[in-house]
């Protein structure tokens, strides 16, 4: 399949290309930048979803439930579901499509899974452009599920409009609220698995632990149905800055039930519809391009600066210059940028 | 321009169609898989036909390798084949089976599209061996 018909192809509808230039994306084949270029016009209709957690805190089941549930209100979904490689071989084991099992055989929910390929922070750097891709297949609704994170794996943030964190009953004590890290990114909070005893007491911490960012208790809906319904938290710790005067909601649920789901997709809505009403939206697509233009500049400029040095002998001629006294490491990158700055001002000039 | 071209990462879909609940060869095949360097994707038990397809359509694996202990190859495997074909699948992806497939039914599933099947005391390298000989160039 050649590039130029893969993108028409992906933007008539066809699954299959779909698969094929998520597939470039994640292995960078050649061409694949041109890809996700040709595609960003077609992209931003989207609403992206992150959903992470601990292992087994029902992250997959969950999703599986969302996507039906859209499904049923007329939506389309896309799902990119990413579990950890093996350090030492490469190799993944991707289980979460098991769990899929409310959308069989509905090819409107496009499932893909992701190993992270050796990158830390929960997702993989592909998963960007896999979410563009999907958006430009004109899916309504991208549910990116992260590997199952521990206290730090935060860089959902970078690609989701809406942020939720799984909290399962019986996480710990309310110094583990406490700690820095995953609890500072959610916009909504799950305690998934609402029917195992301790749930109370997490929805508790949890709230004293939004609580003691300022501001009174979140609102709490649920399979209960209870909502201790109390208004005005400034969330804090928030660096995308579109989102700092949400409040952010914690939503029981019993996701292989589907109990909560539904409010679940409503707190969603509210948290597209503030995106949408305070400009957080645009305020987050520009962090977001910003970030990804200076990692595009840095990927550039470096692949630049190693095909002069490799042009030039190599970096081992330059350390042994170095250790024999002969120059030094800010000589030698002087010596290699300056060439390049030249060139640089030379078309400035003209 | 990054020039930098790491190795390709085969993907491989391991499933179980129909009415099997023989899953252990499967997980068997799925561990050595991975450590092997592949990302293995397992459907799960009791897997129809066109869930199988779906999934090898939109996790754009290079390997389908089905496992099938039932007996019902004859009736399960061509509706995967014609699946794939449907979805202009088939020929770039690696069709092979693992499990009790009696020898008069090997060349009609082969003509169909399986490119190998593995039964009862196959060695796993040969199989990875196999796979990485004719993963399909893409």
């Amino acid at each position: 399949m050649s590039q130029r018909h893969l993108v028409e192809d992906l933007l008539d509808g066809d699954h299959r290309a779909l698969a094929r230039v998520i597939t470039n994306i994640e292995d960078r084949r050649p061409g694949y930048r041109d890809l996700v270029a040709e595609l960003h016009q077609d992209t931003g209709e989207a609403d992206v979803i992150g959903v992470t957690g601990s292992p087994g805190s029902g992250k997959s089941t969950l999703v599986d439930k969302l996507a039906a549930t859209y499904r049923d209100r007329g939506l389309t979904v896309g799902v990119i579901a990413i579990d950890p490689s093996s350090p030492f071989t490469g190799g993944a084991v991707l289980g979460d499509r098991i769990r899929m099992a409310s959308n069989i055989g509905d090819m409107d929910v496009f499932f893909r899974s992701m190993s992270a390929r050796g990158t830390l922070g929960g997702i993989s750097t592909a998963t960007a452009g896999a979410v563009r891709a999907l958006d430009a297949f004109g899916k309504d609704r991208i549910l990116v599920e992260t590997v199952g994170a521990g206290q730090n794996e935060i860089d959902i943030v970078k690609t989701a409009d809406t942020v939720t964190v799984l909290v399962p009953p019986g996480s710990g004590d309310d110094v583990q609220m406490l700690k820095a890290g995953i609890l500072e990114i959610g916009d909504v909070f799950v305690v998934n698995k609402a029917d195992l005893p301790g749930s109370d007491r997490t929805v508790q911490e949890l709230q004293e632990m939004l609580h003691h960012g300022g501001g009174d208790v979140p609102d709490t809906v649920g399979h209960h149905g209870a909502s201790d319904t109390v208004e005005a938290f400034d969330s804090t710790g928030d660096d995308r800055g579109g989102d700092a005067d949400w409040d952010p909601v914690i939503v029981e649920t019993v996701a292989n039930e589907g109990e909560g789901v539904d409010e679940l997709v409503e707190v969603f809505g509210e948290h597209a519809d503030h995106l949408d009403s305070t400009g957080g939206r645009a305020a987050n697509a520009r962090t977001r391009y910003a970030a990804e233009i200076r990692r595009l500049l840095r990927e550039d400029v470096n692949d630049l600066v190693a095909a002069e040095l490799a042009r030039q002998g190599g970096l081992d001629s330059f350390v042994e210059r170095v250790l024999d006294r002969e120059t030094n490491p800010y000589a030698v990158a002087d010596e290699l940028v300056d060439p390049i700055a030249e060139c640089v001002e030379q078309r400035r000039e003209h | 321009m990054s020039v930098e071209q790491e190795q390709r990462t085969l993907r491989c879909l391991v499933a179980k169609v129909g009415l099997d609940g023989h899953d252990r060869g499967a997980h068997v095949i799925s561990r050595a898989l991975r450590d092997a360097g592949f990302e293995v994707i397992y459907s799960g038990l009791h897997r129809a036909p066109e869930e199988i397809v779906q999934a090898t359509v939109q996790e754009d694996v290079d390997v389908l390798g089905i496992s099938i202990l039932s007996g019902a190859h004859d009736t399960l495997i061509p509706q995967i084949l014609e699946g794939l074909a449907e979805y202009g699948a088939l020929e770039d992806t690696l069709v092979v089976l693992g499990g009790i497939i009696p020898d008069e039914d090997r060349a009609p599933l082969k003509s169909e599209g399986v490119a190998e099947i593995f039964g009862p005391g196959a060695s796993m390298n040969e199989m990875i061996e196999f796979i990485r000989e004719n993963a399909p160039e893409r």
